[in-house]
């Protein structure tokens, strides 16, 4: 396979061809008629996906350098650069967001009755602003990016959602773009001390990764980009404008949220906040802030998902709860709690799109997402109940599917860092029993007393098709992490690096999962601390062409 | 060749696209009285299309103006890139109201040749007003543009709404004209003189009277920022902006307020940059009252003209930013602010132009339910207009904001940055509202939109302005380098430099 993709020059085009084929796919969607509209939605959607597999193969785990870097100017005047790379936990949400956005697709055949050129264009649109916030390395693209997704985002749940489609539509745009914007304010600070410390205006990630911030600085901008994504992810006093987006959405618009859009929040926490502001983020009081956020995250939203009637509702607060995790495990600031996070990011993509879709399916043959309007229908659709269980128990944790290993890894992380959050946070892991599995009973096991639930046809084969994949991936994950997390370690480890500034003293990864790596220490050389700010970025695998700033080109 | 000024023919040359337009004005007035012998169709159009070949030829004299070089400032009117980029504002704006008037002036009956005309004599007043360095051009050029403007916002003489807007325009556009010739008596009695490089040097060498120089700034920022509708001088716009005709409007509100903008920057960055630190705190005050109050105001509107009318306030907000920095990026900034913001908002005025079918009849947000989905094109032209004046990413209005933004940032203006960003959080309400009825409202009829239809030149307009919008914002740098090498020159020939804030 490695050389297959070498011969192909696939680390070369790779990440340009993920940006930009949505937009020709979308393209080609307006111009063609209206009843093709769908085919050639999946038909462009599979081809980016099976693209972007190979990442998977040529995507090198031993370092955790940016690879398939590639760099051209932009805004010359002011140094901005098209400059894209991933690196191991960007390359997950890069194949997560091609999974994703073709089982949306796949998803909305039912289910898009009215302009459905306009929702397939916008679907394609959205994946190249996904795919963009992931692959940037320069933090203007970044930002065009971040908020491009807003506009398709807006638009679907605006047009195809349900009843208060417009008040959820306003507010999610709303709410994000109020965080965007300030950041935006912190960015353009950044890039100012930066030129003013170098004389070069640049908003290459490298460059202003070393920019030198007093800790009065770091905690103001800290506080900037972090409330983008904490409204983003959402951290818990952020996130009312879930809720209501996720029930207003149509269901492949709740998948795309729920999956990738959720992640780019955490993906921020990841790439930008803790690399850029180390001091503040491992403030003590930050520290304790964040997780203490994480907490009621997780266990508020269980009680509050708890009570829900609609069962839409119910699984977009879990969706709160599971992003609680991830924070909890990345502030732990541990091997660990970072890995985990990462695998509850995908995991959690994974699951609760299939969650969104699920009952999407049922709405389209019940016309309600009222729990209570449902019952005992695990024995007129056998195949829908045995997938909707699997899910279910992912989403909850259970040993052997992919929640397990990301909530047991975010949880050992963050037991390692503060055990007494820990041991707080683990309580959620029942409440999420607590919410979900009476749930699953009220719906497929309990008596079948009303008439409309005896006539419901069970999966389709289409229907297979999507869930079949999704429920695969989350008993493999589950199984056999180790192929996921040997990718990502050695980035986790980069951005530890640079965070503690010091090679840190890295706890073995998790043996009984992980354990292709003894420690920290084979994973690529850093030499002295000082080295390893630079070696993160400014040394990217490929040598070619790359320009660290952009007007040396 | 190198304009030196010894030869009166210097002059000529160097007013050469005002002549262009000036004659070409008259031009357009001849063939109204002649055509209108003729039979059959109607010479309006014809009309129009004459002022937009006037509009070209200026254009071109523009554009062979910066292969003449000019070799100082004795001058009333300077020939530097500062001038000319203006004047392409100016130019564009006035380009593209003319083509979305074509219907317009058509439906309404209004006189062709008189409207054209007086479109092409504002934009010699504009540009003489960017153009000049000596106060007393900068007054008549002012005045006018403005005579010419409030006679525009009147000309439809069947409208009671059209007829009050001219009225109340004149009034206070007259007032306020006072308190700028005021303004211009005070400095010549602080510095005797009015030339805007002599002022400069007469206040750098401390030799201003200081009491009649700061009331005579204080005056003239008035009268500026009555022209440039800063809040608290905004209030006659909502109701001018609301019944002038909307080819008018459009017109004032991108043209005037460049005009203004230029005039504005030139004088207060070159003649009164030494004494920067008695009114940059006014302008400060005065950006962000604006920005937030006109944003504000704009919440409540439910005409969507109206929502313009504040909207443009609140545009001239984030550009007295650039004010306030005073440096030479946010000096860039600003031309090409202006530039974009001519573009977008003419674009979203020739929808609202479509929209009203006859000329002034759906003007409410209600009236654009449905409409993206019944008219696609023009729905998608004006979410593009709409989504780059609330400064979203890919378009034009978006590369503006971040330039204006840096322009602040540079002179460490960090509160007003954030009131800049968080004054754009507010806008995006009023924005997306309209975007919501064209596209999540349903249509109250399947054929509400049936009437709604765009002529040949206003498609052209509708097109251009997209293309160029979206261009500005994908690939900027053009557009940034031009603006940024106009002001350098500005900057050069006064010899003032970007500072920042003690």
């Amino acid at each position: 396979m490695h050389g297959f993709l070498a011969a192909l020059g696939y680390e070369g085009w790779i990440l340009h061809a993920l940006l930009w084929l949505p937009l020709v796919g979308m393209l080609s969607v307006l111009l063609a008629p209206s009843s093709r509209a769908k085919y050639l939605a999946l038909g462009w959607s599979l081809l980016i996906l099976v693209l972007s597999l190979g990442l998977w193969w040529a995507f090198d785990p031993a370092t955790g350098n940016f690879q398939m870097y590639s760099s051209r100017p932009w805004i010359r005047p002011w140094g901005v650069n098209y400059a894209v790379a991933v690196d191991g936990i960007s390359l997950f949400m890069v194949l997560l967001t091609t999974f994703t956005t073709v089982v949306a697709i796949l998803g909305s055949f039912n289910y898009i009755k009215k302009y459905e050129k306009a929702f397939y264009a916008l679907m394609l649109l959205m994946e190249t602003g996904v795919i963009g916030v992931f692959v940037a390395v320069d933090l203007f693209l970044f930002y065009v990016f971040w908020e491009i997704t807003l506009v398709p985002m807006y638009f679907v749940i605006g047009v195809w959602g349900g009843e208060r489609r417009i008040y959820s539509a306003v507010k999610f745009f709303l709410f994000t773009a109020f965080g965007s914007l300030l950041m935006l304010v912190a960015l353009l600070y950044l890039y100012f001390q930066a030129r003013a410390a170098t004389g070069v205006a640049s908003f290459a990630y490298a460059d202003l990764m070393q920019v030198t911030l007093s800790l009065r600085e770091q905690m103001w901008l800290f506080a900037a980009f972090c409330l983008a994504f904490a409204i983003k992810v959402p951290v818990f006093p952020f996130h009312t404008w879930l809720p209501d987006a996720h029930v207003e959405a149509p269901t492949p618009g709740s998948v795309i949220l729920a999956a990738v859009l959720l992640k780019m929040g955490t993906y921020g926490f990841l790439r930008f906040l803790l690399p850029f502001f180390p001091e503040a983020a491992q403030h003590p009081t930050v520290v304790t802030l964040m997780m203490i956020l994480g907490i009621i995250g997780i266990v508020y939203t269980a009680w509050v998902a708890a009570v829900q009637p609609d069962a839409k509702k119910l699984v977009a607060y879990t969706s709160v709860a599971h992003m609680g995790f991830v924070v909890l495990g990345i502030f732990a600031m541990t091997v660990n709690g970072l890995q985990g996070g990462l695998v509850v990011m995908i995991s959690h993509g994974i699951s609760t799109g299939a969650l969104f879709l699920l009952l999407g399916m049922l709405y389209e043959r019940r016309h309600t997402r009222l729990i209570e309007d449902f019952g005992g229908i695990g024995r007129v659709t056998p195949w829908l109940a045995t997938a909707f269980l699997i899910t279910a128990l992912t989403s909850i944790g259970l040993p052997g599917t992919s929640g397990f290993i990301g909530e047991f890894l975010s949880l050992v992380g963050t037991f390692e860092a503060r055990p007494v959050m820990g041991i707080i946070a683990a309580s959620g892991v029942i409440f999420a029993a607590y919410y979900m599995l009476p749930m699953v009973q009220k719906v497929f096991f309990n008596a079948l007393e009303k008439k409309e639930n005896r006539e419901m046809d069970d999966l389709s084969p289409r229907e297979i098709a999507i869930l079949g994949p999704m429920v695969a991936l989350m008993i493999w994950i589950g199984f056999h992490p180790t192929p996921f997390l040997s990718r990502m370690e050695a980035s986790v480890v980069t951005v530890l690096e640079r965070v503690q500034g010091v090679r840190a003293n890295l706890p073995a990864p998790f043996g009984a999962l992980g354990g292709v790596h003894g420690d920290g220490g084979e994973v690529v050389g850093y030499g002295d601390p000082q080295d390893a700010e630079l070696s993160a970025v400014a040394e990217p695998q490929l040598s070619e062409n790359h320009v660290p700033r952009g007007d040396e080109e | 060749m190198t304009l030196d000024f010894s030869t009166p023919a210097h002059y000529l040359v160097a007013l050469l696209p005002e002549l262009v337009l000036s004659l070409w004005g008259m031009v357009v007035l001849l063939a109204g009285v002649w055509k209108k012998e003729e039979e059959g169709r109607p010479s309006a159009d014809d009309l129009g299309t004459l002022s937009l070949v006037g509009l070209l030829l200026a254009a071109g004299a523009n554009g062979w103006l910066y292969t003449a070089g000019s070799t100082g400032g004795h001058g009333m009117v300077t020939v530097d890139e500062f001038r000319l980029f203006a004047n392409w504002i100016f130019l564009v704006a006035a380009f593209l109201s003319i083509s979305i008037s074509f219907t317009y002036v058509f439906r309404q009956r209004l006189q062709a040749a008189e409207t054209y005309s007086l479109m092409l004599f504002a934009v010699v007043g504009m540009m003489l007003m960017g153009g000049s360095h000596n106060l007393i051009l900068i007054f008549l050029a002012l005045e006018l543009m403005s005579v010419a403007v409030y006679a525009l916002a009147a000309i439809n003489r069947r409208d009671r709404r059209s007829a009050e807007a001219g009225l109340k325009y004149f009034l206070l556009g007259a007032f306020s004209s006072g308190f700028f010739l005021y303004g211009i008596a005070l400095i010549y009695g602080a510095t005797g003189t009015v030339d805007v490089l002599q002022i400069q040097r007469v206040v750098i060498q401390g030799e201003a009277v200081a009491g009649l120089l700061f009331g005579g700034i204080a005056l003239l920022a008035v009268g500026f920022a009555f022209k440039v509708a800063a809040v608290p001088f905004h209030m006659w716009t909502p109701d001018v902006y609301e019944g002038a005709p909307t080819p008018v409007t459009a017109f004032m509100a991108t043209g005037v307020k460049a005009a203004a903008f230029v005039a504005f920057l030139r004088v207060f960055l070159v003649a009164f940059d030494a004494v920067y630190e008695t009114w940059y705190s006014v302008f400060w005050w005065l950006a962000a009252v604006t920005m937030v109050a006109a944003n504000l105001m704009a919440l409540v509107q439910s005409n969507v003209k109206r929502m313009l009318a504040y909207s443009s306030i609140a545009h001239g907000g984030y550009l007295l930013v650039a004010l306030v920095a005073a440096n030479e990026t946010a000096s860039a900034a600003l031309l090409f602010y202006l530039l974009v913001y001519a573009l977008m908002n003419i674009g979203a005025f020739a929808v609202v132009v479509s929209v009203a079918r006859q000329g002034e009849e759906r003007l409410q947000i209600e009236d654009y339910a449905g409409l993206g989905w019944q008219k696609p094109a023009l729905g998608v032209f004006l979410t593009v207009f709409l989504l780059s004046l609330a400064g979203f990413p890919g378009t034009g209005g978006f590369m503006g904001k971040i330039f204006l933004l840096q322009g602040a940032v540079d002179s460490e203006l960090w509160v007003l940055a954030v009131v800049l960003v968080m004054a754009t959080l507010i806008s995006y309400w009023y924005y997306l509202r309209v975007a919501w009825y064209m596209w999540m409202k349903e249509a109250p009829e399947a054929e509400a939109h049936a009437g709604v239809m765009t002529s040949m030149p206003m498609k052209v307009a509708l097109v251009t302005a997209v293309g160029l919008v979206l261009f500005l914002g994908l690939f900027p740098s053009v557009g940034l380098g031009v603006a940024e090498r106009s002001v350098a020159a500005l900057f050069e020939a006064a010899g003032t430099m970007g500072r920042v804030i003690p």
